[in-house]
């Protein structure tokens, strides 16, 4: 039995050059090397395409497109403050829902749940995050739109409406579309992601460091708060940033519920947009080679340089956290 | 003196006991109310869905194409487009996705230009998709001078391919050294060991991502806007304007008119319970296989 297998092993190491096959490897590294090369030669056009269409506004307004909160197709005159602020505003609003909400259902998902309850609101979790963006615009519109107008910005001008400072955050017509609404559908997309970031993050740490903390007799809450917080702290700040380049970038949904004016007010409850829904809102009535396009394609470039800062700040918290973990 | 004072380190301790119950009370409380509020939000947007568009849901939906306020029509081209759209999105994103992913982890593995691919591939799956609905229009609608079909599917592809790298890089992580051990023992050249044992026996998974990416694109609108643009008649010509489901949606939602209103909930109804079908089908199936 052993004679001819010690025979063969001479002919097997020879085996692989004389089939043809072998000839296939340089041909296929290559072909997987030039499709994940490709990948930044898209993210490379991407930038160029955006830069080189936005040229021409830049050019004809100079810096000042970037102060300026005009937006008059009539004079061609145009600029990026207004949406630019929206677009921070609504982000910074939806963050201030969607933290607290999505740390409590992490929270809640990772250390109070009984493990048949978490799989299933878990997947409810996944769930939300999967709705596409254009049914959260319509829900948003026909659902949160009326409550919003009847009873939330009624209430905050009765409560808020004549204490000096905080009256001007509540005033202007109940229309229910506007800031508050649009930072309102935000955080119901984004706390998912931010939820479900939380809860990897948090299940990453090492079991024996949260026992260890029930050990020394601290309630759930306290080995929340002093064990896994401190030790996931890097993944849990690039989730939440995740989830604001997320918001500072969504389209659909926004462009239902902003109300679309390019005003800069004190009022959160005031039509708004975003400079993603008035690229949305305004794109069909930009022909190719207009100022307007040229306009919208120099904000699109904007909100690009923007969220890609966002996301390569979040992605590079979250391989540190990684990191750090695998410590 | 003394017992005095252990008396009071008692109380001292049992008021301390009691505040960090009290916290912790607190903080499971408003966990709790957190996690209702997420479930809350997802009931009420599916109750919604339903009791809208539920009363659409015929025959003529599936067999009509769109049509003026008024006049019977459906959406059967906006469906249509979808498919073809979403299914041509597929076809280009997911082979080159799993190129990638396969330069990922058995070719570039651990060299900088991976680390730099995987960080680009990793921005662009949050990458806000408006921004590529305009790339894609200045690269294949402004120099066409038309809107088409394959414009929307080649925007939607670069918003499927990112997702299908994700899963094939983790996938093929899996699979384990022994294996591809075995088949270079055998004598088969490197693409063979990868394609035909490692893809192949993390295939499941990999399906996993491409069907993500089909849940993800198929109700993506704001890409489609600038690059399909819609058509409210019936053309599979993909040199054309196509229509799609959320496109349609969007334009319908948007108006007056009792039944087109009507045709987008039921046309809402549709996407979401697409969407969300195939993202149950996905999460359980690869419950059951892991465990």
């Amino acid at each position: 039995m052993e004679i001819p297998a010690r025979q063969s092993l001479p002919a097997m190491k020879q085996a692989p050059s004389h089939q043809g096959g072998q000839k296939g490897d340089p041909a296929f590294r290559l072909l997987a090397t030039a499709t994940g090369v490709g990948v930044l030669v898209v993210l490379g056009a991407i930038i160029a395409v955006m830069v080189t269409g936005g040229w021409k506004a830049f050019a004809t307004f100079g810096p000042g497109f970037l102060v300026s909160a005009v937006w008059n197709p009539v004079t061609q005159h145009f600029g990026a403050a207004a949406p630019v602020f929206g677009t921070v505003i609504s982000s910074a609003l939806a963050l201030l829902v969607a933290v607290p909400l999505a740390f409590g259902t992490a929270f809640w998902l990772t250390a109070l749940a009984p493990p048949a309850a978490a799989s299933v609101i878990g997947m409810a979790v996944q769930l939300l995050a999967a709705v596409p963006s254009i049914i959260f615009g319509m829900w948003g519109f026909f659902v949160v739109v009326p409550v919003v107008a009847h009873y939330v910005q009624p209430a905050a001008r009765q409560l808020f409406g004549h204490v000096p400072g905080l009256s001007a955050l509540v005033a202007g017509a109940p229309f229910g579309t506007g800031l508050f609404t649009a930072a309102l559908i935000l955080a119901v997309m984004i706390t998912p992601s931010i939820t479900a970031v939380m809860r990897d993050v948090f299940l990453s740490m090492p079991a024996v460091l949260r026992e260890s903390g029930y050990g020394l007799g601290a309630t759930r809450w306290e080995v929340m708060r002093h064990v896994v917080l401190p030790w996931s702290r890097q993944g849990v700040v690039g989730g939440i940033v995740l989830g604001m380049g997320r918001a500072m970038g969504e389209t659909m949904a926004v462009t239902f519920v902003i109300g679309d004016s390019n005003h800069i007010g004190w009022s959160l409850f005031a039509p708004a947009n975003t400079i993603a829904s008035l690229i949305a809102l305004e794109f069909p009535e930009s022909p190719a080679g207009s100022l307007k396009l040229a306009s919208l394609m120099a904000l699109g470039a904007i909100l690009m340089a923007i969220s890609f800062v966002t996301l390569w700040f979040s992605r590079w918290l979250l391989a540190r956290g990684e990191q750090a973990a695998g410590r | 003196m003394k017992a005095n004072n252990t008396l009071m380190r008692a109380d001292r301790s049992a008021s301390l006991l009691w505040r960090r119950h009290m916290c912790d009370r607190l903080a499971t409380g408003l966990s709790w109310l957190g996690m209702l509020i997420v479930v809350f939000m997802l009931g009420s947007i599916l109750w919604t869905l339903l009791k809208n568009g539920l009363a659409g849901l015929n025959v003529h939906l599936f067999t009509l194409s769109m049509a003026a306020p008024g006049q019977p029509g459906g959406l059967a081209n906006a469906i249509m487009g979808s498919l073809i759209q979403t299914g041509l999105a597929i076809l280009i994103g997911a082979p080159a996705g799993l190129m990638t992913g396969i330069y990922l982890a058995e070719y570039g593995a651990g060299s900088r230009m991976a680390r730099i691919v995987r960080f680009v591939s990793d921005m662009l799956l949050s990458a806000p998709s408006i921004l590529i609905g305009l790339f894609i229009y200045m690269m294949l609608v402004v120099p066409f001078g038309h809107f088409s079909g394959f414009s929307g599917a080649v925007a939607l592809a670069i918003l499927a391919m990112p997702i299908v790298v994700r899963t094939t890089e983790d996938m093929l992580r899996l699979v384990p050294v022994a294996m591809r051990e075995a088949g270079i023992a055998l004598g088969a050249p490197k693409w063979r060991v990868i394609l035909f044992i490692c893809v192949r026996a993390v295939r499941a998974g990999i399906m996993t991502g491409v069907l993500l990416s089909i849940a993800r694109v198929a109700g993506e609108t704001a890409p489609l806007l600038f690059t399909s643009l819609g058509n409210s008649e019936w053309s599979l010509d993909l040199g054309r304007p196509m229509a799609s489901l959320p496109v349609a949606i969007y334009q319908y939602a948007g108006s007056a008119y009792q039944d087109w209103m009507q045709q987008a909930w039921t046309g809402a109804l549709l996407v979401t319970l697409g969407v969300l079908i195939i993202n149950i089908v996905v999460r359980v199936g690869t419950r059951g296989g892991r465990s």
